[in-house]
C-alpha cells in the first residue's frame, strides 16, 4: 500500500510550529515520526501535511526543579522532545520516576528509543504504549501551547479512546511534568506482545510508605486495556495496608474488578480473559518489585 | 556444527574444495547492496502495473465500471477478466499435479465470474507511475452480489454450503488413499493398544523478504516477451506461461530470475499476477513492472498447511508400532495451485512411517475448496504435516503405553541394515543411522539427566519438558518415472552446463534458481572439486532461460542432490575429455594417465603433465586433438536421480513453561541433522538456523485466521506474528553423515529439514512440561494463552 500524498514543513520554532498547523488544515505534527508514520503506511491515518518539530531545540531538557515557584509547580520536568534513550538514562528520571524511566527502557528497540520522543508517544494515544501507565501512575500531566496559549492537562485526562487525547489539533505538547515525593518509590514492569514488542500488560505502580505501612497508591494499566487507566480497588486495597505479601495479593486480585470485560483488548493474540488474568499477575509482580517484598 | 570446521579450508588447491566452510560468494554484493533484485530493473518506458483484487471471500461479479480510472491522467490502460478473454489467449492457469478423480475448475488470469477468496484479482491498472496506478485502483468501481463462504475445510465439505467451484458441488476436490486399508484395520484389530490425537495443522503465511514481483517487457517486431521476476524456476514458470497462459512457444518467452529475496516455496508457483503482467506488456507494446506491496503478500502468496486431521497409532505392549492410521482435511483453497495437489497427498501420506518400522499404514486425505488464499507447498511441504502426525502419534503412543517416548522411539527404529527400506506408505529409503544421529542428540542434552532434573522440578512446581523430534525428508524431488505415475505434469530431472573456456575458467550454468541457499557458493565447491581447481576460478550463473537451456529449479530440498549431482556429472565428463587430450598430448594411454590436483600426468612420470586449464586453452585451439575428436570443452547434462534422498535427524528441545502465565521459554535447543556428505559446513548450518526458526515460528507464533466474513485476520506484520531473532534460543548444531549411496555426490539435501523436526520438537517438549495437568496434546501456534488454559482445565478446552 502507498502512502497518500502530503506537504511536509520543518518548523523552526514553537510559534513557527503553531503558525503552520493553523495555516494547514489537516496538518500533524512530527517529532521522531515512529507513531504517525508506521500509520501513514497502513493507510490508517492520512494527514494533508506534516509538520516536523523534531530538529526544535530546547525541547529536549530533563530536569528537577525544586518547589513551587513563580506558578512552576516544581518536580521533574521532560521536555517532549526528549527521547525514550535520553530517559531510560536520565539519573533525575530514574531516581525521581522510576515508573518513567523502566518504561522508556523497555520500550521497543534501540532505534526507536533513539527516534521517538515521550511527547510524541503521549500525544499519540496508542494504547500499547507504555508510558501512559507510569505517568498516570506518577499523577503527571503535560504542558501544552496553542495560539491562544499555555495549560496543562492532568494524565487522568488525557487518554480519550484509540489514537484520541486531549491534545487539541491546534496544540503542542512542551513538556511532561511529574511530582515529585522523597518518600515515594514506583515502578512499571511490561509484558511484551510477542508479535508487536509493545505492552500486551503494563503496569505502573506509584507509592509512598513509611517502610511499614503504605500511605497512599497509585496502579495504572495500560497495553491490557483499549484506553490506559488507573485501577482504583487496588489503590483503596494498597491504601492503609501493612507492607506485606497479604496486601500484595489482595490489591492484586481487586486490579481489574473495576474495569468492565469490554475495557480489555482482545485479538488473535490474546483473549480479553486472559489479559485481565495477566493483570493481575503482573500487579503482583510489579508490587513485589517496587516494595522490595521476598517471596 | 563441530567445531573443527569452522576456520575451513579455502580450498585454494581445488582438492578440498568440497566439504570447506567457505564464505559465501553472493554476501559482499547482497551486503553491500549491489545485488539487483527485480524491482530495481528498469526498462525504457516502463510503466507500472496495480491490481485491484476483491474483498469479498466469495462473490458473484455484477459489474465492473473502469470509465473513471480510465479518466485518470497518467493511466494508461484498465483491463478486467473480460478483456483478457477477448484478446483470445488460453487464459488457464494450470496446475502441474494431476490426481485420480481431479477437480479441475476453471483458473483464469483476472476473475470473470465470482471472486472466490479475498484477494482476489479482479482488473489490472497499468500507469505512469505506481502511485497512480494505485490511486486508479480505488476508482474501480465493481458490483458484487455477495455469496455465503466458507474457509474450514472441514466445514466446506460437511456443512451444505455454497460451492466455491459449481464444478465440484461437496468442494472436494480430491479423495485420496494410500497404503493398504485392510492391513491396518487389521493390525489395529490385533494390537494391544491404540492411541489417536485430533490435530489441527494451521494455514502459514510464507513471508518471503522480497515480496513477488514481475518485469515484462514484450518485443513486438520480434514477438518475444522477456520477464524478470521473482521466481524459484524459471523454466518451469516458461513452460506453465507458455501453452497454458498466453499461447507462446516457449522459444519466444526468455523468464529471468534475477537476485530473489527468500521463496520458501512461495515463488515456486505460477500465479495469475506475473501472468497478466507479461499480458499488459503484449496488450500494451510498453515494458510493465508489477511490485505486489507486502498486503499483497499476505492475501495472495500461496500459503502453507491448513490441515485437519484424525492419526491413530496401535501398538503392543512392548512398544512395537502395529499401524497407522490417518484421515486429514487438507484446505486447498480457492483454486488449485500448481503444486497444491501434491502437497498434501503424496509428498504428505508417504512419509507417514517416519523413521519407523511400521507394517501397516492407511491415510486418506479429502482436499477441500475453501474460500481462501490458495495453499501449497511452504517449506517442508507435506513431508512437514507427515511427520508432525506421526511425532505426536509416538508422542501419545508413549503417553498411552506409559513409556518413555525415546524408548518407544528406539524400539521402533528402522536399523541401518535395513536399507534401502521400503516402507508401507510407498518409499523406499535410501540410506540411514537414526539410531546413532539420536543418540548424538540426546548425549548432547544428556537425557537421563534431565529426565532426572525434570522430576526434581516438578516437585518445585517448576514444569520442564523434553521434546524430542526424529524425522525423515523425502527430498530432492524426484524421479522423472516416478513423478510421472505419481501425476506429475513436469519431469523431476536437473539441467546444468559445465563450460571451460579458452583461459581456463570454468562457468557453471544450472537449471536451479536460487533465493538466498548459496549455490554461487557450493555449486563452484562441487565443480571445483571434480576438475581439480579453485572455488574462485568457477563462475556458477542462474535464473536465465536464455542463457541455461533447461532447468527444473529450486524447491524439495533438490538444488544439492539433483542439480548439484548434475554440476558433478558435467564436470566429470568435461575431465574425462580433459584426460583424453591429455593422453593425446603427452602421447600415452588414457588409462596411464592419472588426475591430482587440476594436473594429469603420466603414471610413474609426474613431470610429464598437463593441467585441466591448459587443456582447456588447446580444446579450443583445435590444433591438436585425438582424432575424430570435436572441439571445446563443455558437457551439458540431464540428470535423473533414481530415488529421492532421505535426509534425517533428531532435534530435541528443552522448555520451561509457567502454568500461571502459560509463558515457555526455550531452554535449550539441539539439531542433529544427517544431510549426507556436507559441501559446506557453514551454508548446512545456516540452512538449518533458518529452519528452525521456521519451524519454531509455526509452533509457537504463527497461524493466519480468517474472521467470520472470510477476511483474511493476520494480513500485516503487525497481525502475523513471525518470531523475532529475540525470541529464538541459541541453536545448538551437529551433524552425523550417512552418505546418499545413489546421489553422485552423497548429498541428501538440508533446504527443509529443521522445518520439517523443528515444529513437532518444540510442540513435543511444551505438551512435555504439561504432563502434570494431563495435557497430551496442544495445537499450533501454542500461545501462552493456550499454554494457559490447558493447564487450568487438563487440555480440555
Ligand atoms: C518498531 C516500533 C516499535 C515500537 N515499540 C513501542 C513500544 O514497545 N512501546 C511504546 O510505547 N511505543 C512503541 N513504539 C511507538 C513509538 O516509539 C512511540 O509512540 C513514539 O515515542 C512516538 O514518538 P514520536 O516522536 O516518534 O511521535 P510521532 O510519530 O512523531 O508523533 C506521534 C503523534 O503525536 C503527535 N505529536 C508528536 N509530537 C507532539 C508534540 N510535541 N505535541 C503534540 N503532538 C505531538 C503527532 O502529531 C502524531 O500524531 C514503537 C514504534 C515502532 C516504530
Amino acid at each position: 500500500m502507498y502512502m497518500d500524498d502530503f506537504e511536509y514543513y520543518r518548523a523552526d520554532s514553537v510559534e513557527n510550529a503553531l503558525e503552520l498547523l493553523a495555516d494547514h488544515d489537516g496538518a500533524e505534527l512530527i517529532a521522531g515520526a515512529h507513531g504517525l508514520l508506521p500509520r501513514m503506511k497502513t493507510g490508517d491515518e492520512s494527514p494533508s501535511a506534516l509538520v516536523d518539530i523534531g530538529q526544535l531545540s530546547g525541547l529536549d531538557a530533563i530536569e528537577a526543579r525544586d518547589g513551587e515557584r513563580d506558578g512552576d509547580p516544581g518536580g521533574i520536568s521532560i521536555g517532549a522532545l526528549a527521547t525514550h534513550t535520553e530517559i531510560a538514562e536520565s539519573e533525575t528520571v530514574r531516581e525521581h520516576a522510576t515508573a518513567l524511566a523502566d518504561a522508556a527502557a523497555e520500550l521497543g528497540d534501540p532505534q526507536v528509543r533513539n527516534g521517538g520522543t515521550i511527547g510524541g508517544n503521549l500525544a499519540h494515544g496508542d494504547a500499547r504504549s507504555d508510558p501512559p501507565a507510569p505517568l498516570l501512575a506518577l499523577d503527571g500531566s503535560l504542558e501544552v501551547r496553542s495560539p491562544d496559549g499555555e495549560r496543562t492537562i492532568a494524565a487522568t485526562d488525557l487518554f480519550e479512546g484509540p489514537f484520541e487525547t486531549a491534545v487539541a489539533d491546534d496544540e503542542i505538547v512542551t513538556a511532561v511534568r511529574v511530582p515529585t515525593d522523597a518518600d515515594a518509590v514506583s515502578g512499571y514492569h511490561k509484558r511484551r506482545d510477542p508479535l508487536s514488542g509493545y505492552a500486551m500488560v503494563g503496569v505502573g505502580v506509584w507509592l509512598r510508605t513509611d517502610g511499614e505501612t503504605i500511605e497512599a497508591a497509585r496502579v495504572a494499566v495500560t497495553g491490557a486495556t483499549t484506553n490506559p487507566a488507573r485501577l482504583p480497588a487496588a489503590e483503596d486495597e494498597l491504601e492503609g495496608s501493612a507492607v506485606s505479601e497479604e496486601t500484595i495479593t489482595e490489591a492484586s486480585a481487586q486490579a481489574g474488578t473495576t474495569l468492565s470485560d469490554e475495557a480489555f483488548v482482545s485479538d488473535v493474540q490474546a483473549s480479553a480473559e486472559y489479559r485481565e488474568h495477566l493483570l493481575s499477575i503482573d500487579t503482583e509482580r510489579t508490587l513485589y518489585e517496587v516494595l522490595e517484598v521476598d517471596r | 556444527m563441530s567445531d573443527a570446521d569452522a576456520s575451513g579450508d579455502s580450498g585454494d588447491d581445488g582438492s578440498g574444495a568440497f566439504g570447506a566452510a567457505i564464505e559465501r560468494g553472493e554476501d559482499v554484493p547482497l551486503l553491500t547492496g549491489s545485488g539487483e533484485y527485480t524491482d530495481d530493473i528498469s526498462r525504457r518506458g516502463t510503466t507500472h502495473l496495480a491490481i485491484r483484487r476483491s474483498d469479498h471471500a466469495h462473490a458473484r461479479i455484477e459489474n465492473v465500471d473502469t470509465g473513471d480510472a480510465e479518466a485518470m491522467d497518467g493511466v494508461l490502460a484498465v483491463y478486467t477478466g473480460e478483456d483478457v478473454v477477448e484478446s483470445g489467449v488460453p487464459n488457464t492457469i494450470p496446475t502441474a499435479w494431476d490426481l485420480p478423480g481431479l477437480v479441475q475448475p476453471q483458473y483464469r488470469m483476472l476473475a470473470t465470474d465470482k471472486v472466490r477468496h479475498e484477494g482476489t484479482a479482479v482488473a489490472a491498472v497499468v500507469a505512469e507511475t505506481p502511485h497512480v496506478a494505485h490511486d486508479a485502483l480505488e476508482r474501480i468501481d465493481v458490483e458484487y452480489e455477495p455469496l455465503e463462504h466458507v474457509t474450514d475445510p472441514v466445514e466446506a465439505v460437511e456443512r451444505d454450503v455454497s460451492p466455491v467451484h459449481d464444478e465440484a458441488e461437496d468442494n472436494v476436490a480430491f479423495d485420496f488413499e494410500l497404503g493398504d486399508a485392510d492391513a491396518t484395520d487389521e493390525a489395529f484389530a490385533d494390537a494391544d493398544r491404540v492411541a489417536s490425537v485430533d490435530l489441527r495443522q494451521p494455514r502459514i503465511i510464507p513471508n518471503a523478504m522480497e515480496p513477488r514481483a514481475a518485469l515484462a517487457d514484450w518485443d513486438e517486431t520480434t514477438e518475444k516477451l522477456r520477464l524478470w521476476m521473482t521466481s524459484q524456476n524459471p523454466h518451469l514458470h516458461r513452460m506453465l506461461l507458455s501453452a497454458g497462459t498466453l499461447g507462446l512457444p516457449e522459444n519466444k518467452i526468455q523468464v529471468i530470475a534475477p537476485e530473489v529475496g527468500g521463496g520458501f516455496g512461495s515463488k515456486i508457483y505460477h500465479y495469475p499476477d506475473e501472468a497478466v503482467t507479461a499480458w499488459c506488456s503484449m496488450q500494451l507494446g510498453r515494458p510493465v513492472k508489477w511490485q505486489a506491496t507486502r498486503s499483497e503478500s499476505y492475501l495472495t502468496d500461496c500459503h502453507g498447511r491448513d490441515h485437519v486431521t484424525t492419526g491413530e497409532i496401535a501398538l503392543d505392549e512392548d512398544g512395537t508400532i502395529r499401524g497407522v492410521r490417518v484421515e486429514t482435511h487438507a484446505g486447498l483453497g480457492a483454486q488449485l495451485s500448481q503444486f497444491g495437489t501434491a502437497t498434501p497427498s503424496y509428498l504428505y501420506a508417504t512419509v507417514l512411517s517416519g523413521q519407523y518400522t511400521i507394517p501397516a499404514i492407511h491415510c486418506r486425505v479429502v482436499g477441500a475448496f475453501t474460500n481462501t488464499t490458495p495453499v501449497d507447498a511452504y517449506r517442508g511441504a507435506g513431508r512437514a504435516e507427515g511427520i508432525y502426525v506421526i511425532e505426536r502419534l509416538v508422542d501419545v503412543g508413549a503417553r498411552e503405553l506409559g513409556m518413555d517416548s525415546v524408548e518407544l522411539r528406539r524400539h521402533n527404529l528402522v536399523a541401518p541394515d535395513e536399507f534401502p527400506y521400503e516402507s508401507a506408505a510407498a518409499l523406499v529409503y535410501d540410506s540411514g543411522e537414526y539410531e546413532r544421529a539420536m543418540d548424538l542428540a540426546l548425549e548432547h542434552v544428556d537425557y537421563d539427566e534431565l529426565r532426572e532434573r525434570q522430576r526434581e522440578l516438578r516437585d518445585e512446581d517448576r514444569y520442564i519438558g523434553i521434546g524430542v523430534g526424529n524425522f525423515i525428508e523425502s527430498a530432492g524431488l524426484s524421479p522423472s518415472g516416478l513423478a510421472g505415475d505419481l501425476g506429475a505434469q513436469a519431469g523431476g530431472w536437473e539441467s546444468s552446463i559445465v563450460r571451460f573456456d579458452s583461459t581456463g575458467s570454468v562457468t557453471v550454468l544450472a537449471g536451479t534458481a536460487d533465493q538466498g541457499q548459496g549455490h554461487r557458493t557450493t555449486y563452484a565447491q562441487i565443480a571445483a572439486e571434480e576438475l581439480g581447481l579453485s572455488v574462485d576460478d568457477i563462475d556458477v550463473v542462474e535464473g536465465d532461460t536464455d542463457r541455461i537451456p533447461q532447468g527444473m529449479g529450486t524447491y524439495g530440498s533438490r538444488s544439492a542432490s539433483v542439480g548439484g549431482g548434475s554440476i558433478a556429472r558435467g564436470a566429470r565428463e568435461v575431465r574425462e575429455k580433459a584426460r583424453r587430450i591429455a593422453a593425446h598430448q603427452l602421447e600415452t594411454s588414457v588409462d596411464d594417465i592419472e588426475f591430482e590436483d587440476g594436473e594429469f600426468h603420466v603414471a610413474g612420470a609426474p613431470d610429464r603433465s598437463l593441467h585441466i586449464q591448459a587443456i582447456a586453452h588447446e580444446a579450443y585451439l583445435g590444433h591438436d586433438l585425438p582424432e575424430g575428436m570435436d572441439p571445446g570443452l563443455e558437457e551439458t547434462n540431464f540428470y535423473d536421480p533414481e530415488n529421492f534422498t532421505y535426509p534425517f535427524g533428531t532435534h530435541v528441545a528443552v522448555v520451561e513453561v509457567d502454568p500461571e502465565t502459560g509463558e515457555i521459554e526455550i531452554e535449550r535447543y539441539v539439531a542433529v541433522d544427517d544431510c549426507g556428505e556436507i559441501i559446506n559446513p557453514m551454508i548446512v548450518e545456516g540452512q538449518v538456523h533458518g529452519g528452525i526458526a521456521q519451524g519454531i515460528g509455526a509452533a509457537l507464533y504463527e497461524g493466519a485466521a480468517y474472521d467470520d466474513d472470510g477476511h483474511l485476520q493476520t494480513r500485516r506484520m503487525d497481525e502475523y506474528a513471525v518470531p523475532h531473532a529475540t525470541q529464538l534460543p541459541d541453536f545448538e548444531t551437529d551433524n552425523t553423515v550417512t552418505p546418499s549411496p545413489h546421489n553422485p555426490i552423497g548429498v541428501k539435501g538440508v533446504g527443509e529439514s529443521a522445518t520439517i523436526a523443528a515444529t513437532p520438537t518444540i510442540v513435543s517438549a511444551v505438551v512435555d512440561a504439561l504432563e502434570p495437568f494431563d495435557v497430551d496434546h496442544l495445537d499450533m501456534p501454542i500461545t501462552p494463552e493456550s499454554v494457559w488454559r490447558a493447564a487450568e482445565t487438563g487440555g480440555d478446552r
